[in-house]
């Protein structure tokens, strides 16, 4: 049976939060709005503690990387069914450039020190959108990758991962251990039990530092600018046929 | 475009609501929150119109935690304090204010049993309730006697190891459908000191039910008068000693006071919620709503009346749960305050919806129609100002 499992969780803005650039355009505005567990994390989660409950796995730890806050999102994963926590903590400009890369050579260094076997991630967050991360660790750690996953199966010390590709669904097998991402499609997150809530509390949550892992946090990446998208520009109406094809000529777009 | 499906944003009324809250009570929020706009909120205006008493919906809650919320773990409850319920039903009651205050009918009979039951009887029942396999009302109300609660008429007579019992209640929350009843009777002479409490279940001979009423709200529980003609209930089904049945009513009321008013705040909430993103959509004289100053002042004195009304329902919460000498007086100011301040803020809310706001297609008129009643149950408006008034220590 697979020892431990390690669920990287992120804190993001609220999917249903109308997200608002900042006025110099370093970014959007993140104080006093609503954060939550990136949705493609909590499927993680859930999959996880879905795995252990059918005692195909030990121990599942929930991994967050971040400021304080981030212990919310780890409670929370803590009471979905995650047995403890790691809180690495990293603030201030470290927090601002933290990316894909950082993250996941702190998952890699946490993978090797807690002697987990597999990963799980959300294939990206709703953020930033990288859809980097799963694929950084797994080169990392030189382990086989399982992205996009709408179902996984463990067999022996094997797992099964259907995947959603452009062309449909590719099955493949791969030798543990391993990096899954978690799709949309792969469960349906369970709500947290107030009973649940309340054992979480008891539950531990370790704190670290990227440095006691070995980490370089230097970001490779510089934010020059954020924009909102440009803004829905107004149509135009046409009389007759020769008419749109003129315009669409003049438009460049035939 | 269906704005009852649209998921609300809830930015800054949400961390509003959440300030002052433990850790602990943030999550409860939260996945309170989360069933609201999931499992309730897309079907509150089917339940209404409908007239359904969604029993798959409340026990799916009753998984997560929130069928015995103040009832002991031992017996299946979560063991919250009050201020954790008031929380929860606040934040349920974004998705269905009509189902949230039935739970919590629901809630306050599984905790009557729980105090002053024995352990029998909470054996026999709690944890029954706690997961609504079994659901509940509360019978004080008759048709000769609401306010006046302590003048009941319905008659429990001693014999042998059985009461009888015979008389009617008026107005019983789910009665009808529920499967177990928590009736005030009277077991000895005149006044409050002659009322016992006894537990019904649902199929006892002599136990029958008047009518399905026809409501303006409320309509996704059924309310029943619920009739005894010669009902005999064992005397293992009492809970307390006689005499102690006025005792337990008020008790539980207190309790219940504190979260129909939450009921009420969180109808508000949804309610400002909505007419905020209501402004920002429908324009008049060139313009969004969102840029009339006079709108943003209304907008913003109801999210002001709204904070107030919160804090007085929390601070009575905190108030009952340290079981300080003057939590009564603050469970019906804060029920009084809280349900007519909330009611004013949603019925504002239909009005700056315009013409929309009438119509059943926009959640806002339900908010209005179902909390309505709570200026009217549980202690009517008028008789909390004397409440607290009675209190001597006020005088």
């Amino acid at each position: 049976m697979t020892a431990r499992v390690l669920v990287g969780v992120k804190r993001v803005i609220d999917y249903a939060v109308k997200i608002r650039v900042k006025p110099d355009n370093t970014g959007v505005v993140t104080d006093g709005v609503k954060h939550s567990m990136n949705p493609f994390c909590e499927i993680a989660v859930e999959e996880a503690v879905r795995l252990k409950e059918k005692k195909l796995v030990q121990e599942v730890v929930a991994v967050s990387c971040g400021p304080q806050q981030v212990q919310e999102t780890i409670r929370t994963a803590l009471a979905m069914g995650a047995d403890r926590g790691i809180h690495v903590e990293v603030s201030g400009k470290d927090y601002d450039s933290l990316g894909p890369l950082q993250v996941s050579k702190i998952l890699a260094a946490l993978a090797k020190k807690e002697e987990a076997s597999l990963i799980i991630l959300g294939k990206q967050a709703i953020d930033d959108d990288c859809n980097q991360t799963g694929q950084m660790t797994a080169a990392l750690l030189d382990w086989p990758q399982g992205t996009f996953a709408s179902e996984l199966v463990i067999e022996g010390d094997k797992v099964k991962v259907v995947r959603e590709i452009d062309g449909g669904l590719e099955t493949i097998k791969l030798n543990m251990p391993v990096v899954v991402t978690a799709d949309l499609r792969l469960n349906t997150p369970r709500y947290a039990t107030l009973p649940n809530i309340m054992k979480a509390k008891k539950k531990k949550i370790a704190n670290m530092k990227p440095g006691d892992l070995g980490v370089d946090m230097t970001s490779r990446v510089e934010v020059l600018r954020v924009d909102e998208p440009p803004q829905r520009q107004a149509g135009v109406k046409v009389e007759s046929v020769e008419d749109l094809v003129s315009k669409l000529k003049e438009a460049g777009r035939i | 475009m269906n704005e009852l499906s649209q998921r609300r944003t809830h930015t800054l009324c949400f961390l509003i609501a959440s300030v002052g809250l433990s850790d602990e009570q943030r999550e409860f929020q939260k996945v309170a929150f989360d069933f609201a706009a999931n499992e309730m909120a897309p079907h509150m205006a089917h339940w209404d119109q409908n007239e359904i008493f969604p029993v798959e919906t409340m026990r799916k809650a009753a998984q997560l935690g929130f069928g015995g919320t103040c009832v002991h773990p031992d017996v299946g409850g979560s063991g919250l304090s009050r201020l954790d319920a008031s929380v929860v039903f606040e934040a349920l009651s974004t998705g269905c204010a009509s189902t949230t205050a039935y739970m919590s009918i629901h809630n306050m009979c599984a905790w009557m049993i729980d105090t002053f039951g024995n352990n029998e009887q909470r054996g026999k029942y709690c944890p029954d309730l706690c997961s609504m396999e079994k659901f509940a009302s509360y019978c004080l109300t008759e048709p000769g006697s609401g306010s006046d609660a302590a003048s009941l008429l319905t008659s429990a007579k001693l014999q042998g190891d059985l009461y009888v019992l015979n008389g009617s209640k008026a107005f019983i929350s789910g009665g009808g459908d529920t499967d177990v009843y928590v009736v005030m009777c009277r077991t000895g002479g005149k006044g409050p000191k002659g009322i016992s409490c006894l537990v019904v279940e649902k199929g006892t001979p002599g136990l029958s039910f008047g009518k399905k009423e026809k409501k303006v709200g409320w309509n996704s529980q059924p309310t029943r008068a619920v009739i005894f003609e010669d009902c005999k209930v064992p005397v293992a089904n009492r809970l307390g000693i006689e005499g102690q049945g006025f005792n337990i009513a008020m008790k539980g009321l207190n309790g219940g006071r504190i979260n129909i008013a939450s009921c009420s705040v969180g109808a508000a909430q949804a309610c400002i919620q909505l007419t905020r993103d209501h402004m920002h959509v429908r324009k008049q004289f060139g313009e969004p709503l969102s840029n009339s100053q006079f709108l943003q002042f209304k907008l913003a004195e109801m999210a002001t009346r709204l904070v107030a009304s919160r804090l007085m329902v929390r601070q009575a919460a905190l108030a009952l749960q340290e079981d300080r000498p003057d939590a009564v007086p603050l469970c019906s100011m804060a029920k009084l305050f809280a349900t007519d301040e909330c009611f004013t803020i949603c019925n504002q809310a239909l009005q700056m919806h315009g013409g929309y706001g009438y119509l059943k297609d926009y959640a806002v008129q339900q908010f209005v129609r179902d909390i309505r009643v709570h200026q009217i149950l549980e202690g009517k408006s008028i008789w909390q100002k004397m409440r607290p008034l009675q209190n001597q220590k006020f005088l």
